[in-house]
């Protein structure tokens, strides 16, 4: 069996995939990576299915050992990915031999980053689901974060062409900075609240808190003011809803959420903006702006486009084991010539996809 | 309970589709018809159906389901909700040791109401209540109905730890700690039955639309019954209700 070995859990890393979405009827959290855009990425550069098991990575690194040679992908933040002490590029398919460690020299930009590996990371399916649950000790590697000593199982690396090589275009390589503009769409119960106090949300700028993890992002700022009262009798929960307590400020419910709550709900972030606040540090400033729901959808379908650009242009070179294709000198050469560049001049030309 | 269904949106993947504002059996079995009919329907594009107490949150896929198909098919399921016939609810008898270290907060209930504890137990154990949704946390069953006689308040500052299986109550609501949590709750009594395991599917007992009966046992027995169900050995008595 194919597997890697964790010599340091890092500050906070866990094995997500896009979540647990059909047990909400019972109160199950659905969890699932942060940043879905950033994992999925991963998985689609190193052949892997949308809904394979990544690591989730939070602001510092773990350090792991790669028993088999492998193809892997780092995506979301910036957190100095290095493999063998080397720094990586990220966002693109890199070999690593066997033997070899990755691991994570400190924070540069965003909050998560993502490690997929080719086959994913191949935990029991818990409910569905290989995401890692903290709360409820469900799922991923026995409920929890990882740490020295743990040994993860590896899936069957995906068949297909060995010498598999993408990279995301650098123009859609997202910055996250410490600025964000997040879209909503308002409602469920906009209605709850004063046209001032739509007003401030929509218009103040809000400073994420410390209290902010995967259950949801805190916000410091002006006081966002109810009608009446900030109560209602609990009803749903999902993806990026903001809720407002009677304190006013408002908290945007994340991947480990609870699946019901009885506080207002103002908006809801619009999914193709909810990796924004997966990326958000304390201290970084948000402001919040209303969108409809078909511009949702436009945004939406724009991020699925670049998803799917993700796959197509891909260089084949002859079929062989991964430790022959990538070596050292692979990487610096394509480092060098801005295999990114490429790939979008030759998408822009129909030319680079599939043979 | 409204006149009709009001269409509530939350975000680009779910809408709520509200009956009232308020806990009450009428609203709930209105929305557990719609919730019955929706499931019937098999639609790919919606991935999932919560029911809450006074509403439905309908989780889709825009990319094959947009906005509008969605409340389309909510408006039809709406008009046909007199022929969906939900299956008999079933009533699972629960058995629990009260007071004493199993419940800790069975004498202030008792002094808040001015009443005995056993009053208290008795007020508990002696209705049927209704699983309105689950919420809050894995498994974790919402109880309306609870005697007013005592529905005292959340405790003013939480328990860090709650043990599983404690029995709580707050307001008049009343629930079942399915883990190990932080939690509000008056404890008054506890149940050795595991009500969510994630290596069964479903995960938990009982669902929206079930009720549950609290059947006063000694610590004796349930400890008895503890033991059985770690040998595999013990079922809850369930019943079907007219």
């Amino acid at each position: 069996m194919r597997t890697i070995e964790v010599l340091e859990g890092g500050f906070f890393t866990t094995v997500q995939d896009l979540g647990r979405d059909q047990y909400q009827r019972f109160g199950v959290a659905v969890s699932g990576a942060m940043d879905s855009f950033a994992l999925r990425a991963a998985n689609r550069l190193v052949g892997n299915a949308d809904t394979a098991a990544g690591l989730e990575v939070t602001m510092l690194g773990p350090e792991v050992r790669f028993a088999q040679a492998a193809r892997v992908a780092v995506t979301g933040a910036d957190l100095g990915a290095c493999v063998d002490g080397r720094p990586i590029q990220t966002w693109r398919t890199v070999a690593v031999r066997a033997g070899s460690v990755l691991s994570f020299s400190g924070q540069r930009d965003g909050m998560r980053a993502y490690l997929a590996v080719d086959g994913g990371i191949d935990v029991p399916v818990v409910l569905g689901s290989r995401s890692t649950s903290t709360r409820t000790g469900l799922g991923g590697f026995d409920g929890r974060p990882l740490r020295a000593g743990d040994t993860l199982p590896l899936g069957e690396q995906p068949p297909g062409k060995g010498a598999l090589r993408r990279a995301m275009r650098t123009s859609a390589i997202p910055s996250y900075g410490h600025s964000h503009h997040v879209r909503v769409v308002l409602g469920p119960q906009d209605e709850a609240f004063s046209e001032e106090g739509q007003l401030t949300f929509l218009t103040a700028e809000y400073t994420m808190t410390p209290q902010s993890d995967r259950i949801g992002c805190r916000f410091d700022g002006p006081r966002v003011a109810h009608r009446t009262n900030a109560d209602i009798v609990s009803d749903g929960t999902t993806l990026g809803i903001v809720q407002v307590s009677g304190d006013g400020m408002p908290i945007v419910l994340m991947a480990d959420r609870g699946t019901t709550g009885g506080y207002t709900k103002i908006a809801t972030v619009i999914s193709a903006d909810v990796w924004r606040l997966a990326q958000a540090a304390p201290g970084d400033r948000v402001r919040f702006g209303a969108v409809d729901l078909d511009q949702a959808c436009a945004r939406l379908l724009e991020m699925e486009a670049v998803l799917d650009a993700l796959v197509t242009p891909e260089r084949a070179r002859p079929a062989g084991p991964v430790e022959d294709v990538y070596d050292e000198d692979a990487g610096s050469e394509l480092a060098a010539d801005g295999f990114g560049e490429l790939a979008d001049a030759l998408e822009q030309t129909g030319l680079g996809r599939d043979q | 309970m409204y006149d009709g269904p009001r269409f509530l949106t939350a975000g680009d993947r779910a809408v709520v589709i509200e009956y009232g504002d308020s806990i009450d059996e009428a609203t709930s079995l209105r929305v557990r018809r719609l919730a019955a009919a929706l499931s019937l329907r098999h639609e790919s594009g919606i991935i999932e159906i919560v029911s809450t107490y006074r509403s439905l949150m309908v989780h889709y896929d825009p990319l094959r389901l947009p906005r509008a198909h969605v409340d389309a098919i909510v408006l039809d399921a709406e008009q046909h909700l007199a022929d969906v016939t939900l299956p008999p609810s079933r009533v699972f008898d629960i058995p629990t040791v009260y007071g004493g270290r199993y419940g800790p907060d069975l004498e202030d209930v008792a002094a808040w109401a001015g009443i005995a504890a056993d009053e208290v137990v008795a007020l508990h154990c002696g209705r049927e209540y209704l699983v309105y949704m689950m919420g809050f946390m894995a498994g974790f069953p919402y109880l309306g109905g609870l005697s007013p006689r005592i529905a005292m308040p959340r405790l003013p500052s939480p328990r860090t730890k709650v043990p599983t299986g404690s029995v709580g109550i707050a307001q008049e609501q009343t629930g079942i700690y399915p883990t190990e949590t932080p939690g509000g709750w008056r404890l008054i009594g506890w149940t050795p039955v595991r009500i969510f395991d994630a290596a069964n599917d479903p995960p938990v007992l009982f669902e929206a639309g079930d009720y549950i009966r609290f059947v006063p046992a000694t610590s004796e027995q349930t400890q008895a019954i503890a033991r059985q169900i770690a040998a595999g050995t013990w079922t809850p008595t369930v019943r079907h209700r007219e």
